[in-house]
């Protein structure tokens, strides 16, 4: 994975640089002792390290603005990070740049019941938004697994998903407004409490860009009455055709869901020896869960499980209490600890048409066998969202190269049956290179033409989303 | 002066839009008629039609933009689904004819009453194929319904009136059509009191999927589903609004149906004089707003959508100065729109940016020029 040469201008002008930024920031938000911003040099997706030139932390909006001004003034690329969870190397900074963390930017600004939304900083937490309303029966529905860490911002940035957006959409589905910077330090506000953009929908076209148009600052984010009740259903079957064949006509039926988790055989080995939360073991296994009042749950339930009753499942096993449903869920919520316990593993994201589920997983078994790496599929069935694990060893030279090679091929295989690179990861540096399987040059040239005008001068997060190549002579612009 | 323009294929489009010497009025079914005066020849998109894929197991179908909306119902209908965000039927409104395409709907944005439940348009669109101002054909988005590679020009598209490009194909994702639907209508005369009661409802967790008052009708809650969970939730629901007002609770589909489809439809304005606005806020400003404008008004989306008549020629926006939203001048005489905007000047910011993609799009301001202001 390249990463552009850092400027060797901007590399020579640190120190001015560095006392630009502290001439407009409180004196604890610059960072620029190599000890220090070693801290910054990566994200979750570890494989990828480069410290950055700085680091700035600011608190408000305004020393927002005030520290862009200075990089838009010297020429230095700026990489925003939220909470620096990001699977797809989205906040990788380059030497060259300045990170923007948010994470100070974690107050709650306003929270109105009767209109249903809360205005938050942009760093707060994804849960914490959840946990500052919910003891008044509210809820923030995107819950991306690294809910407890991830922040707002971050979320925005990728259009995080999660595993009940089935039902309730994702973050762009969720986000009624937000408060912006653009490179040049203006302030925008897109959106707001109301249901629609007045013109163009900014708003739409900002989230998911994965801080390349600006950085946010607040976000005005829709709340949701939480439901009476939710109660999963377990399903073991003997192969995952069939299971992929329960969730098509489970949603046929007219049975909507808020969740459907699939794991395969490898998945739910790796989850039992590590959680031991009692999945039967069989080839594939579905989580089920619906919500809504005892009587509806029970209706809702009692139409999977009869529909599940015509692929002969090996195990079907209703939460009878509170206790058992935190058991089936024990499992798929420590799925991805389960596997870091066993191997190092990239975890992939790409989204396919659910009617291709069972081709799509008997091509990846037929590939784990030619490039000789073993893979556990867990995923958000419902909606096609695939996350394979494919498990190598980081300490054998070579074995990253070839999971890496293997990841491209699968993910390949998803834009090929009508599917995409990412559901909900994001692109980042990760999936940059592959961005010509999916698009052909006049869409990158669409997007890129977007970019050219929220940041003339390519200086936000530049080296991600789009093939180097094709966005070089933009960079360098 | 051109002849119309009518391409059959997204290829003829491309090639009828770079040979394009002046302004084009894109129209998809030329129902949904609105903002500022458009010049030159009408390039109808009505010719590239027909549903291309429809996956029921999977919720998603796609259609040529020029696919009437009828034929889309229709064939999710037989499988037992529909369109997630309850399309409105704008011909009654806007004394137009003709039939509504997809396209059209999705350049317009166009959601009804379960916005507040299911989401716009916007919120159903996967993916988009279209033709920029300088004949380029570009997709965006896909047909699966999470996807997060690269921008999403998808949502950039909804709401854009064709002003950026011209929609040759769309994908939607659908959901299941109800087994059962029930109205609860709470006898209110008062925007106010009508916005408490409706916010009382979105605010359980009885899963409303319309909220919206009628003068006349009073505050009219939406709810669907299988039909024991829509009784048993019509009870609670019940209960829960009793202190607002008297509650008749409506169990009769096709009734039910009617009664949604005229607040869809916004019929209580149909064939009524005046210019005709529409206002996007917080729901608990729209009693202030409904109050502020003095006309009559109907409310959709709890609140936070309000149309509005006014006598021809008023300002609304004057009348609304200092609260937070936006409204739209849908309806009125040449004269009045040849004045004030259709679509609510933004702030110079946020119009620097919308200019700025407009001249990348649309570089020689070919596509509906003028229509979004």
């Amino acid at each position: 994975m390249d990463l552009p040469a850092p400027n060797p201008a901007v590399l020579g002008r640190k120190a001015a640089i560095v006392a630009r930024l502290r001439a407009v920031l409180p004196a604890d938000a610059v960072i620029d002792d190599p000890a220090e911003t070693r801290a910054y040099e990566c994200d979750a997706l570890t494989a990828y390290r480069c410290p950055p030139l700085a680091v700035v932390l600011p608190r408000t909006t305004e020393e927002v603005a005030a520290a862009l001004k200075v990089c838009h003034a010297e020429g230095v690329p700026v990489v925003p990070r939220g909470s620096g969870t990001s699977l797809a190397g989205g906040a990788l900074p380059t030497g060259d740049a300045v990170i923007l963390g948010v994470s100070r930017l974690n107050a709650v600004l306003e929270t109105d019941y009767p209109n249903r939304f809360v205005r938050v900083q942009s760093g707060r937490t994804n849960l914490s938004v959840t946990g500052a309303v919910e003891a008044d029966g509210f809820f923030y529905a995107p819950d991306p697994s690294s809910q407890l860490a991830c922040a707002i911002a971050g979320n925005i940035a990728m259009n995080s998903g999660g595993a009940h957006c089935l039902k309730y959409g994702v973050t762009t589905n969720n986000l009624l407004g937000v408060r912006m910077v653009l490179m040049d330090g203006t302030v925008v506000d897109l959106g707001g409490p109301w249901m629609d953009a007045p013109g163009l929908d900014l708003l739409g076209l900002v989230c998911g860009s994965e801080g390349q148009l600006g950085v946010v600052t607040e976000a005005w984010l829709r709340i949701l009455p939480k439901p009476e009740g939710a109660r999963p259903v377990l399903m073991g079957f003997d192969s995952s055709e069939v299971a992929g064949a329960c969730v098509a006509d489970i949603i046929k039926a007219g049975v909507l869901p808020v969740a459907i988790e699939f794991m395969d055989r490898p998945c739910i080995e790796a989850t039992e020896a590590f959680a031991k939360a009692g999945y039967p073991m069989c080839e594939a296994l579905l989580i089920v869960e619906v919500e809504g009042s005892a009587a509806e749950i029970d209706e809702q339930l009692g139409l999977i499980k009869q529909i599940a009753g015509r692929h002969d499942p090996v195990e079907l096993r209703e939460a009878g209490d509170e206790d058992e449903a935190k058991r089936i869920w024990l499992g798929r919520k420590s799925a991805f600890g389960a596997m870091g316990q066993i191997n190092d593993y990239m975890c992939l994201d790409g989204t396919i048409p659910v009617s291709s589920l069972p081709h799509v997983l008997r091509r990846i078994g037929e590939m784990s066998a030619e490039f000789g790496l073993d893979v556990a599929n867990v995923f958000h069935a419902g909606d096609g969202n695939m996350h394979p694990l494919i498990l190598f060893d980081a300490n054998k030279p070579g074995d990253l190269e070839r999971c890496e090679a293997f990841g491209a091929e699968i993910l390949k295989l998803c834009v090929e049956v009508g599917g995409c690179l990412t559901g909900e990861h994001g692109v980042g540096i990760e999936k940059r290179d592959l961005m010509s399987v999916q698009f052909a040059p006049d869409d990158l040239e669409a997007q890129m033409r977007v970019k050219d005008v929220f940041d003339p001068k390519w200086l936000l997060n530049p080296a991600k989303v789009f093939p180097l190549a094709v966005s070089a002579g933009r960079r360098a612009a | 002066m051109m002849t119309e323009l009518r391409p059959e294929t997204e290829q003829e489009l491309a090639e009828a839009i770079r040979t394009l010497t002046g302004p084009v009025a894109v129209r998809g079914g030329g129902t949904r008629a609105f903002g500022g005066a458009v010049t030159g020849p009408v390039l109808h998109t009505g010719a590239m039609a027909g549903i291309a894929l429809y996956e029921p197991g999977a919720l998603t179908l796609v259609a040529k933009a020029g696919t009437p909306v009828a034929e889309i119902e229709a064939a999710l209908a037989a499988e037992g689904q529909r369109l997630a965000f309850e399309v409105p039927d704008w011909r009654g409104l806007l004394a137009t004819e003709g039939v509504s395409t997809i396209g059209g709907v999705v350049a317009s944005n166009a959601s009804g009453p379960r916005r507040v439940q299911a989401g716009a348009c916007r919120d159903a669109l996967l993916g988009v194929r279209f033709v920029d101002g300088t004949g380029t054909v570009v997709k965006n988005g896909g047909r699966v319904m999470k996807n997060v590679t690269g921008y999403d020009l998808a949502k950039l598209m909804a709401g854009s009136h064709g002003t950026l490009g011209v929609l040759s194909e769309v994908a939607l994702k659908v959901l299941p059509a109800p087994e059962a639907m029930a109205s609860l209508a709470v006898a209110i005369d008062d925007p106010g009191a009508a916005v408490a009661a409706l916010s009382a409802a979105l605010g359980s967790p009885f899963d409303v999927t319309g909220a919206a008052w009628l003068p006349g009708a009073g505050a009219l809650v939406r709810i669907e589903g299988f039909a024991a969970s829509v009784a048993y939730r019509a009870e609670r629901l019940a209960a829960l609004l009793a202190p607002h007002g008297a509650v008749t609770v409506e169990r009769d589909r096709d009734a039910v149906a009617a009664q949604w489809a005229a607040v869809r439809d916004v019929a209580p304005f149909h064939g009524r004089p005046g210019d005709l606005w529409r206002l996007a806020l917080k729901p608990s400003d729209a009693p202030g707003a409904v109050a502020r404008l003095g006309g009559p008004a109907v409310l959709d989306w709890g609140g936070g959508l309000v149309w509005a008549l006014l006598p021809g020629g008023e300002d609304a926006r004057a009348r609304l100065s200092g609260l937070a939203g936006h409204a739209t001048l849908v309806r009125a005489a040449p004269e009045t729109r040849a004045r004030i905007a259709a679509v609510p000047p933004e702030p110079a910011p946020v119009a620097t940016l919308a200019a700025g993609l407009r001249q990348r799009f649309d570089p020689r301001g070919l596509l509906n020029a003028g229509l979004m202001g």
